[in-house]
């Protein structure tokens, strides 16, 4: 049979796009603006052409955040995906046991950013904070103000305390939607416990982790709050990631011509990898 | 509309992507376009290949602007060519 289609109802949409337009699209055309200038108020500004793009691009230290946060970005995923899909087989489900499970896997998500930067900034203080001081009486010389790879590392931690409850949940709603028969279908078949997860459960997630790796790839890429408060930055710059690098530019320099440049980058790059995240996941998902 | 701190390059860029869009909605409307496979590895439609023509015309601008010493036409001339191979065979 054939669909017919009917594009009028497009219109329906008017009402959205004229509000986005006004939230994002003409915010976005003034930073395109800003990007080929260089501004210091309305009246007294230069057209500089291409040249803010051309130093943004080589210089070393954007390069260097760029790198960064996709290590960032690729480890965070890589741990949190696994873990979350891991925690969502093993909650139990049904009862007070399962309620119970989802209000204290859910307790991080409700955690303002910036207070979870506190809290962790306090937890690993090697004088008042429990991990701190605990790996202190260890023996391990840990500092998060002292050695990148501490820095880095707790920063991890961090993001994964954090988020995985969130890939955990979704998971865990992909999985409750999963009617019985297809179970204990399994069980006559003596499928194993793997053959399970591979070809029942795993097929039923991709929906949910699609949007699941979505979101924590947009929200890692653009993190800010959780590490400027836990390390500033530091040590140096080794945990400077790309937004804490456009934030002083823009708003502590008040550049906002490179800055402009910077942030069409950077929203570049998003677009680009989300869409490729997305069209991949999608296809593979239409030749089932 | 001042603080928008417009320019004349940027105002064309803007007509262009304006333009662009509406005729592709007025072609789309008067030839409804069909899903197909062409060099590129997924089924596109006209306007999936015009989305992903215009992004990659956007990192050819930033790598030749960023990393050569090329006017920014040269860009712009890759880019259209590149563009009319996407949209045609793409």
């Amino acid at each position: 049979m054939n669909k017919i289609e009917n594009n009028k109802a497009w219109f329906l949409v008017l009402p959205v796009f004229i509000l986005v337009a006004f939230s994002a699209i003409i915010p976005l055309m003034t930073v395109v603006n800003y990007s080929v200038q260089d501004v210091f108020d309305t009246n007294t500004r230069y057209f500089v052409g291409t040249e803010w793009f051309k130093a943004i691009l080589n210089d070393a230290a954007l390069q260097s955040a760029l790198m960064k946060q996709f290590m960032f970005s690729f480890t965070t995923l890589s741990i949190e995906i696994p873990l979350g899909i891991g925690i969502a087989l093993l909650m139990p489900k049904r009862g007070m046991a399962a309620s119970l499970c989802l209000v204290l896997i859910a307790l991080p998500l409700l955690i303002p950013l910036n207070v979870v930067g506190t809290i962790w900034q306090i937890f690993t203080r090697s004088d008042i904070g429990l991990m701190g001081w605990s790996l202190r009486e260890m023996g391990v010389a840990y500092n998060i103000s002292r050695n990148p790879v501490d820095a880095w590392a707790t920063i991890i931690l961090m993001d994964v305390w954090h988020w995985t409850p969130l890939i955990a949940l979704l998971c865990y709603s992909g999985l409750r939607s999963i009617p019985e028969a297809y179970y204990q279908a399994a069980r006559i078949d003596r499928a194993s416990r793997w053959a399970i997860f591979r070809y029942i459960q795993l097929p039923k997630l991709t929906n949910v982790l699609i949007i699941g790796i979505l979101l924590r790839f947009m929200d890692s890429f653009m993190i800010y709050a959780e590490p400027f408060v836990l390390t500033g930055g530091g040590p140096g710059s080794s945990t400077t990631f790309l937004s804490q690098a456009l934030t002083t530019m823009a708003i502590g320099q008040f550049d906002v011509g490179p800055a402009a440049a910077f942030s069409i980058i950077y929203f570049l790059i998003i677009l680009a990898v989300s869409w490729v995240f997305y069209t991949t996941i999608m296809n593979m998902q239409k030749e089932k | 509309m001042s603080w928008m701190v417009w320019t004349t390059p940027t105002a064309g860029f803007f007509i262009g992507i304006g333009l662009i869009l509406a005729s592709m909605s007025i072609w789309q409307y008067v030839s409804p376009s069909i899903e197909r496979k062409g060099f590129l590895p997924i089924k596109t439609t006209r306007g999936d290949r015009l989305f992903i023509g215009l992004l990659t015309s956007a990192f050819i601008h930033l790598g030749i602007v960023g990393f050569t010493d090329l006017s920014i036409l040269v860009a712009t001339a890759i880019s259209a060519i590149w563009m009319a191979i996407l949209m045609r065979w793409g």
